[in-house]
């Protein structure tokens, strides 16, 4: 076959080469990045500590000791106590189990719920655009924290904090939503959409593989934030008792106990902060990568 | 027009100064200093010209040839980080590595520039008046307010704009870029300065407009006597304006001289491609266009030898050796002393400016004079195969699309709760044509005309608001959403801008895949037309993982012409397909378009604003002006004989990349702009601006006025025009 410009150009080979597979290439280049390593590690290991630490240690979740109450680390209590004489460690440990699993799912669910609500209304316009975005304007108006309150009364017990984080990520996607709709309106008149449209390519996977991909950046952006934001918010609820429910704990419960003591006993304080960071710190990591290698035009793509 | 007074004070001016240059260039450089570790990028290496008063230089190059940044470094517009060498002599004077507050002093006053974009050069929250009297007041402080204004009024009129007086007053955002491009020319001339750059004046705005802007240029040389140099990548727009031409490439000047002796006896390969893959208009049977292959090399990393080596269908070993200085023709060294100095001897600038005779970089440009070559002699021009529906009337071909009666309005709403309807935008009001199986029928206007809208429609397949779309026999009105999705597979389109057009986040093979997998085709037979779409095109096989983002535009349109060529489709819309691209990546495509269509025997709806190209690619043209068309016809009668008087504007406008012809020419130049598509004029929309209608009797003029001419044949064959008063 000969072309106007390279004429010249070799016979193909009679054997096609194989399609490329972007999956495959997607999850070779993350795990290329020394970043995303270092973050996917990193959550591995706070999994983990997540679990195996509780039972580490002599102490149990719930249990005090009146010998040693708001004491720094010794060899029996490795983080220190606190004011009622339980253990750090076991404490931070045991939360980090509830707030490792509320981050994630959280994130995961509020930013995959506005990129859908977002994008279908900005891509459809209309009526749907209208019906939606009402729908996120409500949901901003209504006080969600006494909403929250309300709610995470019933579901106590067993399994209630998968509630918690249910309501939580119902009530923080719509910011998200708006820019999402926004760059949707922005993205729907691009010449690429057009000509999926002119081959019939089905609305959906238009939403799904031309216009959520191209806002990848700012998903992933959002989703990581929302992660150190659903724990803080989780914490907020917490504080007023209305959380996660003893005899579950979370680390937000921990942090939000020991910042009064932050200045005088610190330990109380630094450690479970000290695994929060780390964790929000791993997140942003992966994130970061993910983003990267999704994007075309990131320069550390292309060094 | 008042500009008796413009005119006594310019011609004052030009006395005094004989003949010493305005604006002297050495040797100029700019580089830019990577950031990051990048490379430098080496945006300008070495330029060297001058003007004198009244004196017009063509800058030409393909984008990023480094023109713009040349002339923007003799404004000292270039930002701080940028290191610049060479000299810059204004009047003799040097003012290069002038402090800012020196330079402000100087650019308006002596030297003055136009930009490219009309859109982004007025400040839009001041009027254009006061921002014309503030750069008359900046300069002459000792103005009174009501003296600058006054000249501001005067400036307004000297460019034509229609009630100066009142115009004063407008908003930026009021005017139309045409008429936003003369703002800034005036600009430009309040202070008489004696050189003007004009950067790409008029690569944004449409051919009449341009006409009118060129030919305000002129007004302007003549006014102010000053020397202009023009900045373009349209060899047309040159051709019959400028005195000399220096052409650039990848930063260096590779061939300057007398407009006549570039045009005619072009010594530089380079220059020779570029002329030659211009599509010419004024010529019947021009053959295929000569395609430059390759593209520009990247300026932060260039060979050692020519530039233009990698592209040059007849460089020689000796080409890579050393970069050819710009000499006159048959002085360059021989072949046997480029190789004695070796690689090491980089070229020793010795040229001591502008001598105003014929130089060319190539060191084979005396070969090439001796010889007498031209661009078909050296490129190697492709076969473009004779399609086998050319022997088949047209009448007895397949109907591919049939458009009866169109119309797209655009309702106009006002009120934020209670919408209410305040007037319609005409977009498509009222078409009508058809195509044949093989053919390709050209959509030609300016923009705004409709054209965009007819495709969108056409592409939509729903039914239209009145009127009716066929395609391929099929009424678009009574289709199921399963039919439209079985029809799409027989029709598909290539847009504009191959930025946009292709999804940045997907690799070459998905985006080409894409059509093949909605289509349900397996996933063995989907890679192999793949590859198969890939080579069809000229790209490629390593191509495929790619990003739309590592390609240049050219390649990016052959990407979408690959994607839109997938599912075998009969009908194939070319949405301007090449107007983003350079004219020498444009031969390509339009090369590769063509023996598509004859390998292929697909119809193409080809929509464009540049008739130069149409003429060259289209069988048949219908013309468009504001959602109607007024004249459709074989590409060959319309072009020899227009029978409406804005098909003849149109085709005056197109200047012509040949400095003879072009001179001789007499351009018609429409006046004013397109009129709002939401209140065109009554009766025959184009009166307005019709060179026809002022000649015209009154009763004449009634009809006109009162009475909407229909498409009626003109001289019994093919053509067609709606005019009351068609030229037979």
């Amino acid at each position: 076959m000969s072309t106007t410009e390279e004429s010249t150009a070799p016979v193909q080979a009679p054997t096609v080469p194989p399609a490329p597979n972007r999956l495959k290439d997607i999850a070779r280049q993350l795990l290329g990045t020394p970043r995303v390593i270092v973050g996917l590690a990193l959550l591995v290991l706070l999994a983990a500590f997540a679990f195996a630490g509780p039972l580490l240690t002599a102490w149990d979740v719930g249990g005090r000791d009146f010998s040693a109450m708001l004491e720094g680390p010794s060899p029996e209590h490795w983080m220190g106590t606190n004011r009622t004489g339980q253990d750090i460690f076991t404490q931070a440990t045991a939360g980090l189990q509830k707030s490792l699993l509320i981050g994630l799912l959280v994130a995961v669910i509020s930013t995959g719920v506005a990129a859908a609500v977002g994008a279908f209304a900005g891509y459809f316009g209309g009526v749907t655009d209208k019906g939606l975005m009402w729908i996120a304007d409500l949901a901003l108006v209504l006080p969600n924290f006494v909403i929250l309150a309300i709610l995470s009364r019933h579901f106590v017990g067993q399994g209630g904090w998968l509630i918690l984080v249910i309501l939580l990520a119902a009530f923080s996607w719509m910011v998200t939503s708006k820019m999402v709709r926004g760059l949707t309106i922005s993205l729907r008149e691009r010449e690429y959409i057009h000509a999926a449209r002119f081959m019939g390519v089905p609305s959906y996977r238009i939403i799904l593989r031309h216009i959520l991909p191209n806002m990848s950046s700012l998903l992933i952006a959002d989703a990581t934030i929302m992660v150190s934001a659903a724990i803080i918010g989780e914490t907020a609820l917490s504080y007023f008792g209305l959380g996660v429910q003893s005899p579950d704990i979370s680390l937000g419960m921990v942090i939000a106990e020991g910042s009064s003591f932050a200045t005088t006993a610190p330990w109380v304080f630094a450690f479970p902060t000290a695994l929060l960071v780390v964790m929000v710190l791993a997140v942003n990591m992966v994130g970061d990568g993910l983003r990267d290698v999704l994007d075309p035009y990131s320069k550390s793509r292309r060094s | 027009m008042s500009t008796d007074t413009v005119a006594a004070t310019a011609s004052a001016h030009t006395e005094n100064t004989a003949d010493a240059p305005v604006l002297e260039v050495t040797d100029l450089a700019v580089t830019f200093p990577g950031l990051n570790g990048n490379p430098d990028v080496h945006a300008v290496r070495g330029v060297s010209y001058t003007v004198r008063r009244g004196e017009v230089l063509g800058i030409v190059g393909e984008s990023g040839s480094g023109k713009s940044v040349s002339s923007m470094a003799s404004m000292g517009l270039l930002p701080e980080h940028a290191r610049i060498t060479g000299s810059v002599r204004l009047h003799g004077e040097e003012i290069l590595g002038l402090d800012d507050r020196a330079m402000a002093r100087k650019r308006g006053r002596v030297i003055s520039m136009v930009f490219q974009d009309p859109l982004s050069g007025l400040t839009p929250v001041y009027t254009v008046g006061d921002q014309l009297a503030e750069a008359v007041l900046i300069h002459d402080p000792k103005t009174s307010k009501a003296g600058a204004r006054a000249r501001a009024v005067e400036l307004l009129d000297l460019v034509g704009i229609p009630n100066a007086q009142h115009r004063y007053r407008s908003f930026p955002h009021e005017f139309s870029g045409g008429m936003r491009q003369r703002v800034m020319i005036a600009m430009a001339m309040a202070n008489r300065p004696d050189v003007i750059i004009c950067d790409e004046p008029t690569t944004a705005l449409d051919v009449t407009i341009q006409a009118q802007i060129l030919d305000l240029l002129r007004t302007a040389r003549r006014e102010t006597g000053a020397a202009i140099v023009m900045i373009t990548h349209d060899l047309g727009v040159v051709a019959g304006f400028v005195d000399r031409v220096l052409v650039m490439y990848a930063g260096r000047p590779v061939e300057t001289g007398g407009v006549d002796d570039i045009y005619y006896r072009s010594r530089m390969p380079y220059t020779m491609g570029l002329l030659g893959a211009v599509p010419r208009m004024d010529l019947e049977h021009q053959g295929a266009l000569v395609p430059i292959k390759g593209t520009p090399p990247s300026l932060s990393d260039l060979p050692p030898g020519c530039p233009f080596a990698p592209r040059c269908p007849i460089a020689r070993p000796e080409c890579d050796m050393a970069e050819p200085e710009l000499l006159a023709i048959g002085s360059q060294p021989s072949e046997e002393e480029i190789r004695a100095r070796g690689t090491e001897a980089g070229a020793a600038r010795t040229d001591g400016g502008d001598t105003g005779t014929q130089r060319v970089a190539c060191i084979r440009s005396g070969e090439i004079a001796d010889r007498g070559w031209t661009a078909q002699d050296i490129y190697p021009v492709p076969e473009i195969p004779e399609s086998s529906f050319s022997d088949v009337p047209r009448e007895d071909r397949p109907e591919m699309l049939r458009v009866t009666d169109l119309i797209k309005h655009h309702p106009l709403m006002k009120g934020a709760v209670l919408k209410r309807r305040v007037g319609t935008v005409y977009a498509v009001d009222g078409i009508d044509f058809d195509s044949r199986e093989g053919e390709t029928l050209a959509l030609v206007g300016e923009s705004g005309c409709g054209k965009s809208s007819t495709l969108m429609e056409i592409m939509g397949l729903e039914k239209p608001q009145r009127g009716s779309v066929s395609v391929m026999g099929r009424d678009t009105a009574g289709l199921g959403r399963a039919d439209r999705f079985r029809l799409r597979r027989d029709m598909q389109i290539v847009f504009q801008d191959p930025m946009s057009s292709l999804d940045p986040r997907m690799t070459v093979f998905d985006i080409i895949a894409e059509p093949l997998r909605t289509h349900g085709t397996a996933t063995a037979d989907t890679t192999r037309r793949v590859y198969e779409l890939i080579d069809l095109v000229g790209l490629n096989t390593e191509h495929a993982t790619r990003f739309p983002a590592e390609f240049s535009g050219g390649q990016r349109q052959r990407i979408g012409i690959a994607r839109a060529l997938a599912l075998e489709p009969k009908l194939l819309v070319l949405d301007e397909p090449v107007s983003a691209l350079d004219v020498s990546i444009q031969a390509g495509v339009v090369n590769l378009l063509q023996e598509l269509q004859a390998r292929l025997g697909l119809a193409y709806l080809f929509v464009a604003h540049d008739l130069s190209v149409v003429r060259h690619i289209a069988d048949r043209v219908a013309v468009m002006y504001l959602g109607r068309i007024v004249e459709i016809g074989d590409t060959a009668s319309v072009y020899a004989r227009p029978a409406h008087p804005y098909t003849q504007a149109l085709l005056s406008a197109i200047p012509l990349p040949d400095p003879e012809r072009e001179r001789a020419r007499t351009h018609i130049v429409l006046d004013g702009d397109l009129p709002s598509p939401a209140d065109p004029p009554s009766g025959c929309s184009f009166r307005t601006r019709c060179q026809k209608f002022i000649t015209l009797s009154e009763p004449d003029r009634e009809q006109c006025m009162s009475v909407e001419p229909r498409v009626t044949a003109t001289s019994g064959g093919d053509q067609a025009a709606a005019c009351h008063f068609a030229e037979r």
